[in-house]
């Protein structure tokens, strides 16, 4: 067990930190929530500016421990976050990158490295949100292209997206795992409107996507048809991986500020409040080892990151809501005012115990396939 | 990076298993085998004893597996080599002592381990030492030697039937490295409580199934398994940075792994697992006894609300 780095990755870790505070201060100020235009061009100019500095690939080619490094000192130097790239680089990316032809690949990857395209992700439907693989957007074949029918739900940046990683049915006869294709969809393709919908933290974060005979080229077919649900377990594991690390430290730097807050307001006198902030650091303390460890295995395994990442997330999704609840007590009836720091994040923190497969489905994947407990009801 | 255990620490860990397992089904009705080990021997008959004359333990230490986990080395293993140790570190210290609250050993293992190099023939395991924590010694009327000595103590009627103790009037400062390889007992008996209630919930059957279909068990299981992992990864920690901050977090999660873990595996086994015929209550109950050493988890949240503001 060791938690030393190696010089290599220390020799990374510097120039990045000297990378980050040389250009940081250049960047523009953080965009609304609710413009969108303006974020997509925030957030692809991050992308580019990574990209000229060679950082672009990290959570592609790098190992598990690089990326951990990259998360960890972007989130500490408070630089933007992976934004409305989120699917490109973390899902549709790779996914590609794993399953697409050379030909697929040389199309869709460089303008995701460069920043220059942006992916969202058509996976969900109004009947089939944690039962992913009860969807019935349907495509059928017409000569060279499958013209798409159906509706997608919590399709993030989908205004401002490129591409759509979109999963229909191609085989409605076969049971409901098989008889599923992934299709790259162009977004400015006809038939398909776009519904913004308001989230609980007041925020057009998502959208709904409906799709009326849209044509998408077979070519644009990833892996082989009614096989979709292959690939998107591959797409799904990496969601899984490192993608919580900047979170993790982030989380610890709020807690820090907030018992400077208390420190300040006087709440700090109450023992009580002091001993549950006190908890949290134990919590979050143990979330980063956990990290740590769980990087450190996908790099002894050399592969794709495993059904570990539900333990990881199941803990994650609970210690932040607490997070942010404690940041309620500490501040007390202003807890009520959405202008006060943390407190929009408090909302927003209530979807992290159902986004990415709820902690129900999460806690059956455990049991099932980390226990071996029997499938059931 | 490589935080993940050597091909050395798997192996140290497999002998402490074996040691403590086979033991365990051989001889000591009380101790219960650990996972791949051989089939589980809990006889309740030798408790039932206990629960007559509380405060009045029947209990004789094992004499035998003390001087066994001694060839083992398991007192000195953080001794240096030419101290007659194996000069290894927390790490091993730590895994070694998962392993034991896995198996449930009853016996003032910490005070002994500690006192390894200061005392006696604690490092061979000839010398059974006991030692006050906070306002508590465990095993006192067994041990050869008490540390720092107690004064006025008064036996208790302990919780734990296999864990004899005794109230002393002056409070002892905690050590670190006790509230470390504490915590690795605390985690070694959550892991078994997860195990034994994902066991049960396969094989018992009720509405036709098992019961570890129901979401409603199957979701306990999985709660048990998330905390001690996420134990696991701080007690681990904690070993390699020997940071007091570290340690503190690694003791809370510990702390909250083994007694949830225990009622939750409780809970799984239903109304047996409320009596004395399956062990799980020794589980919940050598959990407890263990959360109040070291200051109890006070200390440990006050301190890490402290290591927010500096």
């Amino acid at each position: 067990m060791d938690l030393s780095y190696t010089s290599e990755e220390e020799e990374f870790r510097a120039r990045l930190r000297e990378w980050l505070g040389k250009v940081l201060p250049t960047l523009p100020p953080k965009p609304s929530p609710d413009d969108w235009p303006a974020r997509r061009a925030h957030d692809l100019g991050w992308q580019r500016m990574l990209y000229d500095a060679g950082y672009a690939d990290v959570h592609w080619d790098a190992s598990p421990t690089t990326r951990l490094i990259f998360l960890e000192e972007t989130e500490k130097a408070g630089a933007p976050y992976v934004g409305a790239n989120f699917v490109g680089l973390l899902h549709a990316g790779p996914t590609i990158a794993a399953e697409g032809t050379p030909e697929q690949r040389a199309r869709w990857l460089p303008p995701i490295l460069r920043g220059e395209e942006v992916w969202c992700q058509g996976f969900s439907e109004p009947d089939a949100g944690s039962d992913l693989a009860a969807l019935r957007t349907r495509a059928r074949r017409d000569g060279d292209d499958y013209v798409v029918s159906g509706s997608k739900i919590w399709t993030s940046h989908a205004e401002v997206a490129d591409w759509c990683e979109l999963l229909v049915r191609t085989d409605p006869g076969a049971p409901k795992h098989r008889g599923i294709t992934w299709l790259a969809m162009p977004m400015n393709a006809p038939g398909i409107t776009v519904r913004p919908l308001r989230t609980l933290a007041g925020s057009a974060e998502f959208a709904e996507v409906f799709l009326d005979d849209v044509r998408v080229p077979v070519t644009n077919r990833v892996g082989d048809e009614d096989d979709g649900w292959r690939v998107t377990m591959v797409t799904l594991s990496f969601e899984r991986g490192t993608a919580f690390v900047g979170e993790v430290v982030a989380c610890r730097r709020v807690l820090g500020e907030l018992a400077a807050e208390a420190r300040r307001n006087g709440r700090w006198d109450d023992s009580a409040l002091r001993r549950r902030l006190g908890r949290l650091n134990a919590e979050f303390r143990a979330l980063w080892r956990l990290t740590q460890w769980n990087v450190s295995e996908a790099e002894a395994s050399g592969g794709v990151p495993g059904v570990g990442g539900s333990v990881f997330k199941l803990s994650y999704s609970h210690a932040r809501q607490e997070l942010y609840d404690a940041a309620a007590e500490v501040l007390g009836p202003d807890s009520l005012d959405l202008g006060r720091p943390w407190m929009l994040d408090r909302l927003s923190a209530l979807s992290y115990t159902i986004a990415a497969g709820t902690s129900q489905i999460q806690r059956n994947i455990v049991a099932e396939r980390i226990l071996g407990l029997p499938k059931g009801r | 990076m490589r935080f993940q255990l050597t091909e050395e620490q798997r192996a140290l860990q497999a002998a402490v298993r074996g040691v403590v397992g086979r033991r365990s089904s051989a001889r000591s009705s009380w101790l219960v085998a650990p996972r791949g080990g051989a089939a589980d021997v809990y006889n309740p008959a030798p408790l039932q004893g206990a629960a007559a004359q509380p405060g009045d333990s029947q209990f004789r230490l094992d004499r035998a597996l003390w001087r066994a986990l001694g060839d083992l080395g398991f007192f000195s293993l953080r001794l240096p080599e030419a101290d007659g140790g194996a000069g290894l570190g927390l790490p091993e210290a730590v895994l070694a002592f998962e392993e034991a609250g896995r198996a449930l050993v009853p016996g003032p293992l910490l005070a002994t381990h500690l006192a390894a190099g200061e005392v006696e023939g604690a490092a061979t395991g000839e010398t059974v030492v006991a030692a006050a924590d906070g306002r508590l010694v465990e095993w006192m009327e067994e041990a050869d030697v008490v540390r720092p000595g107690a004064e006025g103590a008064v036996p208790m009627n302990s919780v734990d039937p296999l864990t004899p103790l005794h109230r002393v009037p002056a409070p002892a400062v905690p050590d670190p490295l006790g509230i470390l390889l504490t915590a690795a007992e605390q985690l070694g008996t959550a892991a078994r409580a997860c195990e034994l209630a994902v066991q049960h919930a396969r094989t018992r059957e009720q509405f036709g199934q098992p019961i570890g279909a129901f979401q409603a068990v199957k979701h306990l299981c999985a709660q048990m398994l998330v905390r001690t992992e996420v134990a696991r990864a701080a007690v681990y920690a904690a070993a390699v940075t020997a940071d007091r901050v570290d340690i503190a977090a690694a003791r809370l999660l510990a702390d909250e792994a083994a007694e949830r873990g225990a009622r939750d595996c409780l809970q799984v086994h239903g109304g047996m697992g409320f009596t004395w015929e399956c062990e799980v209550h020794l589980l919940l109950k050598r959990a407890r006894v263990r959360a109040q050493r070291g200051g109890g988890v006070t200390e440990s949240e006050e301190l890490l609300a402290a290591d927010l503001v500096t």
